[in-house]
């Protein structure tokens, strides 16, 4: 007996569906496992993880403030990956949009006024854009390769905000420590409800997300990074630029992991610090594929993701294990999700008979 | 169509009910087949009738759902390649698995036991190649070498292992009329020494002249067994299709229009270093006139239709002018809006993109040319779906496109039909300039009697045709001009009642202009 996979002749719409949740089911089931290993109850711990985040309000805030930066950044990835350019740096194009769109409130910081805050959003998302323009230059002018030079500028831009928070940008006041002054209330991204922190950030997310929808469901624009992520040779042929879709969609990603920075800097964290991402720009990545690098899929998928960073929290809490944990199921979700997109396009067939007169011979 | 059941000698190789499903879809079913030694036994059918999938379970790269092969009278499983090779079965398949860079050598050693030294390969492979008459180089680089030379290093390749049956997949869509010659006279070398061939074709003229039996498949059954030698093309080709091939009717002396499309001394330069440059092209169509650009594969076709499309522009804008405007410079959508179309070669992943669907695939050719209808709201191009779908189901019904459901992937459409939606989309604009790459490449009898029909009217409707072909059945059929196109450089037009199939055989061999033999393959 073994197992065949044979090609659909069509993608199956039903497992287009499915096979999201079944990754999901699949996630938690062996997430039980790893649970079970660490000698802790399985159903107690996935409890604690997935479902307390969600039983109250401000939890449920929090869950809004890290789904934030997960969907505006996956929307913007989702458009790259379709039209193949696989910008991997959003983790470095989100550190210099929080740079950038900190310009303002950091060296100016007697500066009050209402016009601050739409500057630094506007200078967040050029910092991420310019910062993504560097890949696609290199790709365009010579080829390179975006997934290594865009992953690679990632840690440049890290090691220069450390440097600019502990060198020129330290607050002389902060006792030493590697921060900048906190934000004039001008500077900071306002709270949604008075009921907790979530703020801005996630309606700029669902408007992004929806209008790239709606770009790729009813525009030529749209067409057009579908048509040249499938073939650049169609692509051509319609009268498409390969190299324009290089620049547009590493611009749109970046800007929008840009806006993502600077919010993430000016919402919820008020100054700026050594670390001020716990990872959003790769974990949007497996956001964007988990959601079908479909915009509105995406919405779904970042607050999934962003439950696995409170869960890890809440666990490292009330279980006492390690919040790394929330990397691995980070790790386990794409992992089947990428193996479960194989039933779209496949049907497993269990093979157990041999075939009629199936002696073999062998020389 | 009524032969003796089978030959009275043991049969080297036979298939009994052999049978692949895809799904629900049966590729082949039954089949029965016998292939006996030193004959060469030809496979016939149209595309999609089911010879390569049965080729390819002959092979053992594809698993059989039913049915059982026999080989010397023993129930075998063939369950690879390399036990295929064991059971004395080699494969010169349609298209090439060689890698450029390497040399003959290095390629043939490549698909052996990694025991044998290369030099010991090389000339062992220099000896077959000779006493085949398959003069090789082993040195050279495949890179240099025409698609004839190439298709020898595959043969050599499989007649190392000594086999006794040979599978040739479509041999000669690629060689010139000489060149298939000498591949025929090889064939009956292996027939002598008592090997069998199993010969894979659509060239009905070719299977009657050098097959011993045939074998014809449609719809993946057995729908005929004969001697193809008593068979005429026409009778052949019935059984194929299953119904009479329309000719294609041409009308003779019509009056020439102003000139539509012109190229006037262009040179372009190869694009990379496996292409071919393009030398001092001149190159005048005038509205009614069908200009066939005949030649073998890779002597700058598809160079010479990229520069015509505009999907890679040229820097002097003078060198191509369409209705008179020069656009040299200019890319394919301005050339369309002066109403050029343009059919590319390739059809999946340049005329059309598989994924997607037919009303999809119309909009790759046709956003800009057709904005008004197909696109609204100014700037934010909102494609409107509904009319470009209306449209996908006029060009779909004019074509007569077979296709499941109502708006399918391209991808799920057999090769005839898809190619029939392309010509389509772009007939469907009425072009007054229509540029063809090989616009019937493996495409069935009845969808390329379709599709020359359907240029021959476009000519005589007053419009330019460009087609480019390989096939000298499709280039006397459909052509009122014809240049051949040898090494980057096209010949002038001739008209084509004066030409002959052996002129334009020589010519495309490249004897016109140059001392070029045929045999010397190391540049």
């Amino acid at each position: 007996m073994r197992i065949e996979l044979q090609k659909r002749a069509q993608p199956s719409p039903l497992f287009s569906f499915v096979s999201p949740l079944l990754a999901l089911v699949l996630t938690l089931f062996f997430g039980g496992i790893m649970f079970w290993m660490l000698g802790k109850q399985p159903v107690d711990a996935l409890y604690s993880f997935f479902v307390e985040p969600l039983l109250e309000v401000w939890s449920l805030h929090e869950l809004a403030v890290k789904a934030a930066p997960l969907i505006l950044i996956g929307v913007g990835l989702s458009i790259c990956y379709r039209s193949n350019n696989w910008n991997i740096g959003a983790e470095g194009q989100f550190t210099i949009g929080a740079i950038t769109g900190s310009i303002l409130p950091v060296l100016y910081p007697e500066w009050h006024s209402l016009m601050i805050l739409p500057l630094m959003l506007v200078m967040g998302m050029i910092g991420g854009a310019l910062y993504a323009g560097i890949p696609a230059l290199l790709k365009t002018r010579f080829n390179t390769n975006e997934i290594l030079t865009s992953l690679m500028l990632v840690y440049i831009a890290q090691l220069y905000l450390d440097w600019l928070v502990r060198g020129p940008w330290r607050d002389p006041q902060g006792y030493n420590f590697p921060q900048t002054k906190s934000f004039v209330p001008e500077a900071v991204l306002p709270e949604i409800l008075d009921s907790g922190r979530a703020h801005l950030a996630i309606v700029f997310a669902l408007v992004a997300a929806v209008a790239l929808w709606f770009m790729m469901r009813f525009m030529l624009k749209g067409f057009e990074v579908t048509v040249l992520g499938q073939s650049e040779r169609a692509g051509r042929f319609a009268g498409f630029s390969a190299k324009r879709m290089v620049w547009f969609s590493m611009l749109l990603s970046g800007a929008l992991a840009g806006l993502a920075g600077i919010s993430e800097v000016s919402g919820s964290i008020g100054h700026v610090q050594p670390t001020i991402s716990p990872g959003y720009g790769f974990t949007a990545i497996i956001v964007a594929f988990l959601g079908r690098l479909n915009p509105l899929g995406i919405i779904a998928s970042g607050f999934v993701l962003a439950l696995t960073y409170l869960g890890g929290e809440a666990a490292q809490l009330s279980i006492g294990i390690s919040e790394k944990v929330s990397r691995v199921f980070q790790g386990l979700l794409l992992f089947f999700v990428l193996s479960c997109d194989t039933l779209i396009h496949y049907r497993i067939k269990i093979v157990t008979q041999k075939l009629r007169g199936g002696a073999a011979h062998h020389a | 169509m009524t032969v003796s059941e089978g030959p009275a000698v043991s049969p080297l190789l036979s298939v009994r009910g052999l049978t692949k499903y895809f799904g629900n879809f049966a590729a082949c079913s039954g089949i029965d087949l016998d292939i006996a030694p030193g004959e060469i036994h030809a496979l016939l059918g149209e595309n999609g009738a089911g010879k390569s999938t049965l080729v390819k379970m002959l092979f053992g790269i594809l698993e059989p759902s039913g049915g059982e092969i026999l080989s010397s009278g023993q129930a075998v499983v063939i369950r690879s390649p390399s036990e295929a090779r064991s059971f004395g079965i080699g494969m010169v398949f349609q298209h090439f698995s060689l890698f450029e860079a390497l040399t003959v050598g290095e390629n043939i050693a490549l698909s052996l036991d990694p025991k044998f030294s290369l030099p010991r390969i090389s000339d062992e492979a220099a000896r077959l190649s000779h006493k085949y008459g398959l003069p090789l180089d082993p040195k050279a680089h495949v890179a240099d070498l025409s698609v004839g030379e190439r298709q020898r290093i595959e043969i050599v390749r499989a007649l190392l292992q000594n086999p006794k049956l040979i599978i040739l997949d479509e041999p000669t869509s690629v060689l010139t009329p000489q060149e298939a010659d000498r591949l025929f006279e090889t064939l009956l070398k292996l027939k002598t020494e008592g090997r069998s061939v199993l010969y894979i074709s659509h060239r009905l003229e070719e299977v009657r002249r050098i097959c011993d039996r045939a074998t014809v498949l449609r719809h993946g059954k057995v729908t005929g067994r004969c001697d193809p030698r008593q068979e005429t093309p026409a009778s052949l080709a019935r059984m194929m299709v299953g119904a009479d091939v329309a000719g294609v009717s041409r009308s003779t002396g019509s009056v020439l229009g102003d000139v539509l499309i012109e190229v006037a001394n262009l040179s372009v330069p190869a694009r990379t270093p496996f292409a071919v440059s393009l030398r001092a092209i001149d190159m005048q169509v005038r509205a009614g006139e069908v200009l066939a650009i005949a030649g073998v594969a890779g002597n700058g076709q598809g160079e010479l239709f990229d520069v015509l499309s505009g999907e890679y522009t040229v820097p002097e804008n003078d060198a191509i002018r369409i209705r008179g405007k020069a656009v040299g410079t200019v890319g394919i959508n301005a050339r369309r809006m002066l109403g050029a179309g343009f059919v590319p070669e390739e059809r999946h992943g340049h005329a059309a993109v598989s994924e997607m669907s037919l009303s999809d695939n119309l909009l790759l050719a046709r956003s800009q040319p057709d904005r008004r209808s197909f696109l609204s709201g100014g700037l934010l191009s909102i494609v409107r779906h509904g009319s470009v779908r209306s449209a996908a189901k006029r060009i779909c019904d004019d074509m007569d496109v077979r296709k499941s459901g109502d708006d399918p992937s391209a991808g799920s459409l057999s090769g005839g039909n898809l190619q029939k939606f392309i010509v389509g989309r772009e007939l469907d604009r009425q072009p007054a300039v229509l540029v063809v790459n090989q616009p019937t490449w493996g495409v069935d009898a009845g969808a390329a009697s379709r599709i020359r029909q359907a240029l021959v009217d476009l000519a005589r409707s007053g419009s330019a045709v460009v087609v480019i072909s390989q096939d000298l059945d499709e280039i006397f059929e459909v052509a009122t001009n014809v240049s051949v196109i040898s090494e980057g450089r096209l010949s002038p037009s001739f008209a084509a009642h004066e030409l002959s199939l052996e002129q334009i055989g020589l010519m495309m061999g490249g004897i016109h202009d140059s001392t070029h033999s045929e045999a010397s393959h190391a540049h």
